[in-house]
């Protein structure tokens, strides 16, 4: 296995040579891949680990008496630590490895199932994405709670006056994403929890689209619930995590029922496992958590701070070049934001210009985002979106440019 | 003109282009030239909804035959919507249910009848024949 970077001085050349999918051609043009908000590449020190796990350790965990099960639960055991290390959970067991975002979000909104009444109120903010809209109205029909969103300005900002207005209504819950996935939107994350413990909120904060720029500190945010995935992050699809305090998974329910997360089974009762492992029923996704460790490590080693500085580049630049397109808008200008470009081309549709630039050799993403609220806020249907990683470069988002200009020309 | 003469006919033209460029100034041209649908047409009842891009498509019938009219937000989809709209209209509602829909295969733009493409044209062949099996069972009631 190579070597991981040890924080040296950021060169993307060098980086992406970890990244073999770089490599590929696409209909006969070199790949440039500007859809990481959707999903980001792995490195081949990720890759390696999956190939050892396989090769070599592979077996149930936390049961078995042999030297394999031992293995496997060492470092999957290993990997829930860097997680906490990472996030400066304050336990190892207040992170719950779970399928991913949308796993850990529905598993905290079953469990608050039994803790809401009728009319109590829950936030959520007009910059979600589905995964953090539909479980909750969906605990609403169940509960008879009542959802009330946190309006978004026309710079894609959460709008902070109507928030300041909303908690006067005593929201039993807070729900916002840490970056928009849609926009790029960062949001004031720190302020929103400080003001919704004071009225006695709990806060979900979901930080899908924050993990792969942002190191998110939970203690110092003070927040109840940080979810996130780790393929957003050059980790592999299918696990994630639930961050919770402690004080709350003590409180919560189990979401599912199964193996590994029970203590003591007969007919009559059964009593559940402690934490975390009364929220982690039946064979996890071993590899994937192993590897989400490897991720975060992969990730500290070029180190965030660098990360941040570079992609913050990317995007002036790519903001700048864009500019150059006529009739080119771009949805979100918070001066807050990630890597994300969200644009339109006057009289183009985002579906026509996304096939033509495919062609070639550029992958970005069209249509909705699955945030369908917002696209109704500016009255559009859909649009295009590059969202940048630290192995992008310059000379592919001049790419992306000459592409589109040949798009437009080809479809006005 | 028979279904199986107009995909035998749009083969030969699409055969003509050497890359996928001229292939899609092609179908872009298509799609400029489709006879759009009557805005009184273009209602929410008959929309076929694709997440990424819509389409519009009306059915008349005109003795033994169904005319279809159509449009689309994306003019790519509509470049399409244009080659089956010119396959499977004028024709009979029994033709139409045997016709199958390979012939997109063999011009190069498989990929944009993928069921997961999400623009809409999967559910537009479907809903084609749909009208082509309501009007068969009027024509036999």
């Amino acid at each position: 296995m190579k070597n991981n970077h040890q924080n040296t001085a950021f060169n993307v050349q060098e980086i992406r040579k970890d990244f073999p999918i770089l490599n590929r051609k696409i209909n006969g043009k070199p790949l440039v891949y500007f859809d990481n908000a959707a999903t980001s590449q792995t490195p081949q020190q990720v890759i390696d680990v999956i190939v050892n796990y396989y090769s070599n350790y592979n077996a149930n965990i936390h049961r078995g008496v042999h030297q394999l099960s031992q293995e496997a639960t060492d470092k999957y055991e290993e990997a829930r630590q860097i997680i906490q290390q990472h996030f400066n959970a304050k336990h190892a067991h207040e992170i719950i490895f779970t399928s991913g975002t949308t796993h850990s979000i529905n598993l905290v909104a079953y469990g608050f199932g039994d803790l809401l009444q009728k009319n109590d109120v829950i936030l959520v903010s007009a910059l979600e994405h589905h995964s953090n809209i539909v479980p909750w109205q969906m605990l609403c029909e169940k509960t008879g709670a009542l959802l009330k969103v946190i309006p978004m300005t026309q710079e894609g900002e959460l709008n902070m006056d109507e928030f300041d207005i909303l908690l006067q209504l005593n929201p039993k819950l807070v729900f916002v994403n840490h970056i928009s996935n849609a926009l790029g939107t960062i949001n004031p994350i720190k302020e929103i929890i400080g003001k919704a413990h004071k009225v006695g909120a709990a806060v979900l904060i979901d930080g899908a689209q924050a993990c792969p720029h942002i190191k998110s500190d939970v203690q110092a945010l003070d927040v109840d619930f940080y979810v996130t995935s780790a393929h957003k992050m050059c980790g592999p699809t299918g696990v994630g995590m639930l961050y919770a305090k402690e004080e709350w998974l003590k409180k919560l329910p189990p979401y599912q029922g199964g193996g590994e997360m029970i203590s003591e089974v007969t007919f009559d009762k059964t009593t559940y496992a402690d934490l975390p492992h009364k929220f982690e029923a039946g064979t996890p996704n071993i590899c994937g958590g192993i590897a989400f460790g490897a991720t975060i490590n992969y990730m500290n080693s070029i180190g965030f701070e660098h990360i941040a500085a570079y992609e913050h580049e990317l995007l002036q630049y790519a903001n700048e070049k864009l500019q150059t397109i006529d009739g080119l808008k771009i949805y979100g200008t918070s001066n807050n934001k990630t890597s994300v470009i969200s644009f339109n081309i006057d009289g183009v549709h985002a579906y026509d210009l996304g096939t033509i630039i495919d062609k070639l050799g550029i992958a970005i993403r069209t249509g909705q985002h699955c945030a369908q609220p917002i696209m109704d806020f500016y009255g559009i249907s859909g649009t295009a979106r590059a969202s940048f990683a630290f192995y992008n470069t310059k000379e592919e988002i001049d790419l992306l440019v000459t592409a589109l200009k040949k798009a437009q020309m080809m479809l006005s | 003109m028979s279904i199986e003469t107009i995909q035998n006919e749009i083969v030969d033209e699409f055969s003509m282009f050497d890359d996928w460029m001229e292939r899609y100034e092609y179908m872009i041209e298509l799609g400029k030239s489709l006879p759009l649908i009557d805005s009184k047409y273009k209602t929410d009842d008959n929309i076929i909804k694709g997440c990424q891009s819509k389409v519009w498509l009306h059915a008349d019938f005109d003795k033994d035959k169904v005319i279809f009219t159509a449009d689309s937000d994306a003019i790519i989809t509509k470049g399409i919507v244009a080659i089956l709209i010119r396959v499977f209209t004028n024709q009979t509602p029994q033709t139409i249910l045997e016709a199958n829909t390979n012939f997109i295969d063999a011009i190069g733009l498989k990929e944009h009848l993928s069921p997961t493409r999400a623009n809409g044209l999967v559910s537009m062949i479907k809903q084609i024949k749909m009208y082509a099996i309501a009007y068969q069972t009027q024509q036999q009631s």
